[in-house]
């Protein structure tokens, strides 16, 4: 199909017509850029709303135990449960492949802690290294718990902003050494948590060195857990019930419950309470879609149209062409190429601008309920296909019609 | 070169017919200058767009240099166009986006000749009607006697059979009308077929022959004395 002539023919046809070419492709040119920092606007705006949703991470799944109700294997009503390091560690071996988080807590409820002259009262908990995705801690100052902490029994703290404030005011708590319950914990780090002051008046502290410390063996309070996300909000309810049944299952048979007291093993599951976030994500994905399809449509409208003035303008040159002796064929496939070409050159321009537009301004935007604008960059050229292929068929028609003219007839003068 | 038999030609008009062409007989010879004239309604346009095969004929016979031209699809039409025919119209015609020299390169681009080959030979005739030096021009920097010059130049270009020219002087004033008059008695001294459908008696004059169409019908047909146009230059 390469033919050398024709695109010289061509080329010449579009350099010497420089208004319509522009024209034809400034229209593609911003519908393609329009449509791309919509879209990428609007999955700024996705991102940003589930940041905010995520404050109290989604999907959390708390395990507790309570006090037995039924008589079970010879074992009396009225047993208080207690779960166990191997508890959280067969329930992470068991169910690895589905959890995105996963911690254990032992927790204390009133400590007292010091530091220097300043002292108070406040709650701690020894945890594992993603209990700060569990809570949705941010870090301010220097780091959480991480796993060589509790690998190597260290005495060391990640204390919450109204604990910082209250011990060490204005100053570093960095690398300082407090008093809890009489053992000394050195400060790694301080963090802040969306839930607010009664969640920062806290201390998290390596699971193993708080059972070391305070003489908890290998006792533990809670079971955290959350799953891996899916898009679909059914779907992520129907594998976090099927995950909280076997997790129940699996601890009612490791502590000897009967499996139908419900009173000795806890689980709350707050995938059912995500239908809002789920539903909010869904209709701001729906309603860009929809404003990206109008636009699209409009594109399609406003090539169709410059192409079909483009033909009505270039009835009488076709009628020239024609009595020199051009055939139907060579008129139709010389105005779908230049159409073509230009579309094709202009789009390709109006996508890369756009998403150079996203990539430079993308992060000097990001606020609270607007971060990482970005394009999927197979639908940008999906849709560019669409308009290159609707400029075409919108070409061909009144081409196919000009074509067909008789040649008096285009040539007849106005 | 041309022979016609009984050619009939009728438009619609809404719900009436109008009769044009009612059973024209003629013939051309090679080498011959033909003027057709005729007052406006005669049907002389009609029977030049069915000549030059812009228009089909509903009835008769129409034989150009021994092809029969029948029941013809657009795209043969469009070659035997391209090889039999040039055209030479009243307002030019030319494509105002190209250069002289690209306008009268045209009919040999879509004769599939190679570019540079293509522009040796619209220079040769943009020469030959005199307007080698202006074959960079854009049309709209021509007057109209150099735009019917180039335009003439294209439809010598691809060598035709026949050249065809509708009121090639209609636009022009008179002493640039002589002036084309005396490029086409040139290229007619040469043995080039040329019809001219005109209405002015001073440029049917310069022509060797003259046929006369009244209401569809040929009312006169005779060989005149050719008035030389350089004679008026």
């Amino acid at each position: 199909m390469f033919n050398i002539e024709r695109w010289q023919e061509i080329f010449e046809a579009i350099s010497k017509n420089r208004l319509r070419t522009f024209l034809t492709g400034v229209s593609v040119a911003s519908g393609i850029f329009i449509l791309v920092i919509l879209l990428g606007a609007g999955k700024g705006l996705q991102n940003g709303i589930q940041k905010q949703f995520e404050q109290d991470a989604v999907g959390i799944i708390v395990v507790w135990s309570g006090t037995t109700t039924k008589p079970y294997k010879g074992l009396n009503p009225g047993r208080q449960i207690q779960f166990r390091n191997g508890d959280y560690n067969a329930s992470v071996q068991k169910f690895d492949d589905k959890l995105d988080l996963r911690s254990a807590s032992y927790n204390f409820w009133g400590g007292a802690f010091s530091y220097g002259k300043e002292s108070g009262s406040y709650q701690y908990k020894g945890v594992d290294p993603d209990f700060s995705g569990v809570e949705n801690l941010t870090v301010v100052q220097g780091r959480f718990i991480n796993s060589s902490d509790l690998a190597n029994n260290e005495k060391v703290a990640a204390i919450g902003m109204k604990v910082k404030t209250d011990l060490f005011k204005d100053s570093d708590p960095l690398g300082k050494e407090i008093l809890i319950n009489n053992v000394n914990f050195k400060v790694v780090g301080v963090f802040t948590d969306p839930g607010g002051e009664r969640e920062e008046a806290r201390a998290y502290l390596p699971k193993t060195t708080v059972q070391r410390a305070f003489g908890g063996g290998d006792k533990i309070s809670n079971l955290f857990f959350t799953l891996k996300k899916t898009d679909d909000y059914d779907q992520a309810l129907a594998q976090s019930q099927k995950f909280t049944q076997d997790l129940k299952d699996l601890l009612k048979s490791r502590n000897t419950v009967a499996p139908n007291d419900d009173s000795g093993v806890g689980i709350f599951n707050s995938v059912e309470e995500g239908k809002k976030f789920y539903d909010l994500n869904l209709y701001i994905r729906l309603f860009f879609w929809w404003v990206g399809i109008c636009t699209i449509i409009a594109g399609v409208v406003g090539v169709s149209n410059i192409m079909l003035i483009i033909v009505k303008e270039r009835t009488k040159e076709i009628g020239i062409r024609k009595a020199l002796g051009a055939s139907p064929f060579s008129i139709i496939s010389m105005i779908l190429h230049e159409s073509i070409f230009i579309t094709t050159i202009a789009g390709f321009v109006g996508l890369l601008a756009s998403l150079l537009l996203l990539e430079i301004v993308g992060p000097m935007v990001q606020s609270e309920y607007f971060r990482n604008p970005e394009v999927d960059f197979s639908v940008a050229l999906t849709t560019l296909a669409l308009l290159v292929f609707a400029g075409a068929m919108a070409g061909f028609f009144p081409a196919y019609r000009a074509a067909k003219i008789k040649p008096i007839v285009a040539l007849r003068d106005e | 070169m041309i022979e016609i038999k009984d050619l009939h030609k009728s438009y619609k008009m809404g719900n009436s017919e109008l009769h044009v062409l009612k059973g024209i007989n003629f013939n051309i010879e090679e080498g011959e200058l033909v003027a057709i004239m005729g007052s406006s309604g005669s049907g002389k346009s009609t029977l030049l767009n069915i000549l030059g095969i812009l228009d089909e004929a509903d009835s008769g016979s129409y034989i150009l240099d021994k092809t029969p031209i029948k029941n013809l699809n657009e795209t043969i039409a469009s070659r035997y166009r391209n090889k039999f025919l040039g055209f030479v119209f009243q307002s030019f015609n030319l494509i105002n986006y190209k250069t002289a020299l690209d306008n009268v390169a045209m009919p040999l681009y879509y004769q599939g000749i190679k570019r540079k080959e293509r522009y040796e030979i619209a220079m040769k005739y943009l020469e030959k009607v005199g307007l080698g030096s202006h074959s960079h021009h854009l049309p709209n920097e021509l007057s109209g006697g150099q735009k019917q010059r180039v335009a003439i130049a294209r439809a010598l270009a691809s060598n035709p059979k026949v050249l065809l020219a509708d009121e090639p002087t209609g636009a022009l004033d008179t002493k640039t009308s002589y002036e084309v008059m005396e490029l086409i008695q040139g290229i007619n001294d040469e043995g080039k077929t040329i019809l001219i459908v005109t209405h002015e008696p001073d440029i049917a004059a310069m022509c060797k022959r003259n046929v006369v169409l009244k209401d569809g019908l040929i009312i006169d047909d005779k060989k005149v004395e050719q008035v030389r146009a350089s004679s008026y230059v």
